[in-house]
């Protein structure tokens, strides 16, 4: 069955706001942290954190992955999921609200709307994060694989349509257009594998293998 | 006979049916199925999921077509679909021999314009061709489980305009009693009301505890029965999902008919037995009465203004009369000077926004519609759309995400019989003016017998008095010197009357020294006379004093509180104690750019500006900063949050240079323009806005164009500002073929023009491959490439 969990709240990983503004291992001015904090105040009581999802069986073979009635040519997925019987597919949103007040900053000020960008991809990474861990407990003492995501790899876009008509997210608001772009724009969609064993990737980047990505990272997910 | 399902609901509780997908689910359907193909494939199930709630004591059912539309299927399979859906729900109805049928209208599945990509008509098509099709073979529409007032509205315009049933909405609302875009309570029964729907309320995500706490705020803002549908339970923070059982779910439900709903069931995770429960709970108990609110209402996306209790400030300055500014970027297509225009009024306390298009040779109808849009997308106060042409308010009332203000009706035969029924299609309260085929009556009384002929044909269309603000009209004083005495007496008649006022006082002082002071006085006495909404300057520092002290000094401020937080004096100094005006260097101002401080580059700037040719500034301090900061942001040891600052100081020091060239009769003459658009479908705008606003503080100048840009647009602007540079930006791979659809236009149309592109998925080789002039890796390549097309331009010269 496909479920809704809903959050009040989303601890705010700095860090990540940081890097995505380029500051990745550098400290940040004391002038960009006190406004980024003004931003992200106004960007968190926008907040209406949502994630559906639905576990199912996996099936695995030589480059292609299917799960419920989803069928996606993906090497890359397949090395991520192998060893996994079980995998949870989600859709998570930090809601519309921070999209409409980027169209207010984007006119009033540029600086402002840079760091709102910053803060919401964070709070959407915050909220994955936490939807995660969530699933570790509920399914420990398996192990969970780094989320995955169309578009990661060789995982095309294109199956963002299948994961739409699979999880119907437009229950959380949650909607795609013809150019397979999430709106609201703070949103992610991935797989997470169950396994009886850790998986051979410690990072999603490990996974992935796109060259020259600007946010690639070596943290552990 | 239809009308009968109305007449049921007001004789006492409606109780509708549970979930349908719940119900089809454990009957088997998998995951990823869409609901509705078993309307084809297993009919048997979904009627017999009808049958189980009509045994359960449901008084309607609603159709299995929650999921059907245009977007999802094509023309036939929808009408199998549709037409089985029907089949399913009126063969149980005929073998119980009674219920309603519900014909069911889900939402797209799509976001509309502008944070999404579906037009509002295309939505309106869509809901429409659903309901067109299912004809009269339900008794009532129910439109559900939308997230967005603005799709909520298309639907229902949908239902009004393809449809004569009784139409029924419930949207999803957060524990905090707002949808998901921000609306609340009031804002929503205003928005459906004003559309005509029949019956409001809530539907899905809360469990009936949290919703029982939002029945008061619908029963106590609507004015027609209020519907609650929640699920069986609240699913939050991992908890799982569906935890009330049917004996607490019909408690809670009960519960809510006490305290004001009406017509109520059940949403997902609801089954028969929930349904069974709910008949028993709510069997002996008689419904609040619906009551008619006589509230004088509009709103926005978001929330609803009520007008008669304070008087209701509404910013004047988006109107292009006398301003040549606006106009002139109304004929360039100049979005942004009417957005911060817009903001800047905001900011000030205005509570509603005029908006008004007359520009002379512009097609006034198609400009008022597109401000309403962009206006809207920035903006979340309630717009008052102000046109003397029924065909422009019509536009601009249809695409307006919530209930407008109308400006204006006048007594005039044709103007009522023109705009009342628009009033009456798409809600509204007008501002009725008190003139006539005659003109306007020289004494009060005149005007007040013109208020009642307006007020008796309104009755005829069905508006009540409520929905009208009436203005006594403000003329100059300088042309008359009883002007403002006929106003102000013609005013305290209305209000004897009962009426609702408003009054567009800046005319007051045309023509007169000093005006922003006496305007302020003439509001003030209008104020004392009971006025209850002000067109007026809220950037006017005369006026919003004269605002704020008539209620410090009637002591309905209570510790002069609101006096004293809207008129306090900004006492921040910017960052200045480090350094001091009067001795200020150019090598000051670079360093205070460079570092960012806007307040005290604005002040440097004035001060050297005393000494100092304006031109000089921008020479020997401004783009040395911007090429220092420039390079440090290439070496990556400066940030973009640090970049964009130390743009934000050049921007205030520019300003102040440009005030003072502007004053001395000089123009700057600014370089380019540069054309900038995020292309067609991409919907990412932050990279695009970030170039720039650096070509700004390099002085260019640019024409942004927006997101969501198509090629067409793109290629006649370029070629309407005779742009030797075009940026175009995307962001996802999906979108690139529209970027290179948009560069082929140009090299066609245009082939003397330069093309930068940039975004995240372009690559160097790729923006050469598809014709791009430069790839353009960060804002800052960007603007070195504008600057070399420009010098190459000098020089050819």
């Amino acid at each position: 069955m496909i479920r809704v969990s809903r959050y009040r709240a989303l601890p705010f990983p700095l860090k990540t706001a940081l890097s995505f503004l380029g500051f990745r291992g550098r400290t940040a001015d004391a002038q960009t942290l006190s406004r980024l904090e003004r931003v992200r105040a106004a960007c968190e009581a926008q907040l209406l954190p949502a994630v559906c999802y639905l576990e199912g069986e996996v099936s695995l073979r030589a480059g292609s992955v299917r799960f419920a009635s989803l069928s996606a040519e993906s090497a890359d997925l397949a090395r991520n999921l192998k060893g996994c019987r079980r995998a949870v597919l989600f859709a998570a949103t930090i809601g519309p609200g921070p999209d409409r007040l980027l169209a207010r900053y984007a006119v009033a000020d540029p600086l402002d709307a840079a760091l709102l960008q910053a803060a919401g991809a964070a709070y959407a990474e915050s909220l994955c994060d936490v939807f995660c861990a969530e699933l570790s407990e509920r399914y420990a003492p398996a192990h969970l694989r780094p989320r995955f995501s169309p578009g990661y790899g060789d995982l095309a876009l294109g199956v963002q349509k299948q994961v739409f008509s699979l999880l119907f997210p437009q229950r959380i608001g949650l909607t795609l257009n013809d150019s397979l772009l999430m709106s609201p724009t703070k949103s992610v969609t991935a797989f997470v594998g169950i396994g009886e064993t850790p998986g051979a990737a410690a990072s999603r980047c490990a996974v992935c293998g796109k060259d020259g990505c600007e946010y690639q990272t070596t943290e552990e997910c | 006979m239809k009308r009968d399902i109305l007449s049921r609901i007001g004789r006492g509780v409606f109780l509708l049916d549970g979930a349908t997908g719940t119900m089809l689910q454990a009957a088997g359907l998998p995951a990823g199925t869409a609901p509705e193909l078993w309307n084809l494939s297993h009919p048997e199930a979904v009627t017999g999921i009808h049958r189980a709630y009509l045994s359960a004591g449901a008084d309607a059912i609603t159709v299995n077509s929650f999921g059907i539309n245009g977007l999802r299927y094509e023309k036939k399979q929808l009408e199998a679909l549709l037409s089985a859906a029907l089949d399913c729900a009126e063969r149980a109805r005929d073998e119980a021999g009674r219920g309603d049928i519900l014909l069911d209208v889900g939402p797209s599945g799509r976001l509309l314009r502008p944070y999404g990509d579906l037009g509002f008509e295309e939505a309106v098509a869509l809901f429409s061709e659903v309901i067109r099709r299912a004809g009269t073979r339900a008794d009532a529409i129910l439109i559900e489980t939308m997230t967005d007032g603005y799709e909520t509205k298309a639907a229902l315009l949908a239902a009004k305009e393809s449809s004569s049933l009784p139409v029924f909405v419930t949207n999803v609302y957060g524990s905090d009693g707002k949808l998901a875009t921000g609306a609340d309570i009031p804002a929503m029964v205003c928005l459906l009301e004003g559309l005509g729907a029949d019956a409001v309320g809530l539907n899905c995500s809360l469990g009936a505890r949290e919703a029982e706490r939002l029945v008061p705020a619908f029963y106590e803002n609507a004015s027609v029965p209020v519907i609650i549908r929640p699920n069986a339970g609240l699913p939050q923070d991992g908890k799982a999902e569906y935890a009330e059982d049917a004996a607490f779910f019909s408690e809670r439900l009960a519960a809510c008919v006490r305290a004001g709903a009406r017509v109520v069931g059940g949403c997902c995770g609801t089954t028969p037995a929930h349904i069974a429960a709910s008949r028993r709970a709510v069997g002996g108990i008689s419904p609040l009465p619906v009551r008619e609110r006589s509230f004088t209402r509009v709103c926005s996306s978001t929330h609803a203004l009520t007008f008669g209790d304070r008087c209701v400030r509404i910013g004047e300055r988006l109107n292009p009369t006398g301003k040549p500014r606006l106009r002139e970027a109304l004929r360039s297509g100049d979005g942004e000077t009417v957005l911060r225009e817009a903001l800047a009024q905001a900011e000030a306390g205005a509570e509603a926004l005029d908006l008004n298009a007359g520009v002379p040779g512009l097609d006034e109808a198609a400009l008022l519609a597109e401000m309403t849009q962009s206006v809207q997308a920035v903006c979340d106060l309630p717009l008052q759309l102000d046109s003397a042409s029924p065909a422009a308010l019509s536009r601009a009332m249809r695409v307006y995400n919530g209930i407008p203000l109308v400006n204006s009706v006048n007594g005039t035969q044709a103007s009522m019989d023109a705009v009342f029924p628009l009033l009456k299609k798409y809600g509204g309260v007008a501002v009725a003016l008190t003139l006539d085929e005659k003109g306007i009556p020289e004494q009060a009384e005149g005007r007040a017998e013109i208020a009642r002929r307006i007020l008796a044909r309104a009755a005829e269309y069905g508006i009540p008095p409520r929905r009208l603000l009436f203005d006594p009209l403000t003329t100059a004083l300088s042309a008359d010197e009883s002007a403002a005495r006929v106003t102000l007496d013609a005013l305290s008649l209305l209000a004897s009357l009962g009426l609702r006022t408003i009054l567009g006082v800046s005319n007051v002082s045309f023509g007169l020294p000093e005006r922003e002071s006496l305007t302020a006085a003439f509001l003030l006495l209008a104020l004392s006379r009971g006025l209850d909404a002000a067109i007026l300057n809220p950037l006017s520092r005369p006026v919003v004093c004269a605002y704020h002290a008539f209620y410090a000094l009637s002591g309905m401020d209570k510790t002069c509180k609101t006096y004293l937080s809207a008129l306090a004096e900004n006492s921040s100094d910017g960052g200045m104690s480090e350094v001091k005006a009067d001795s200020a260097t150019m090598e000051d101002l670079k360093n205070v750019v460079c570092s960012g401080m806007s307040a005290a580059a604005e002040r440097i700037a004035d001060a050297l500006l005393a000494t100092h040719a304006p031109l000089s500034l921008v020479d020997g301090a401004i783009v040395p900063a911007l090429n220092d900061a420039g390079q440090r942001f290439e070496a990556k040891t400066l940030y973009l949050p640090q970049l964009l600052l130390c743009a934000e100081a050049a921007k205030s020091a520019f300003s102040r240079i440009r005030a003072r060239l502007a004053a001395s009769g000089g123009r700057t003459a600014q370089k380019g323009p540069v054309i900038l658009a995020t292309v067609r479908g991409d919907v990412h705008d932050i990279g695009k806005n970030i170039v720039k606003a650096l070509l700004e503080n390099y002085d260019f100048r640019v024409v942004d164009l927006g997101k969501d840009v198509p090629a067409e647009r793109v290629a006649e602007a370029a070629a309407r500002e005779n742009a030797p540079v075009v940026g175009l930006s995307a962001l996802m791979t999906t979108t690139l073929p529209a970027m290179e659809e948009t560069i082929r236009l140009l090299k066609t149309r245009l082939p003397q023009v330069k093309i930068v592109a940039g975004g995240a998925v372009l690559t160097a080789a790729y923006a050469r491959s598809i014709g791009a002039d430069l790839y353009a890796a960060d804002a800052m390549a960007t603007v070195r490439f504008c600057e070399s097309v420009v010098r190459a331009k000098q020089e050819e010269k």
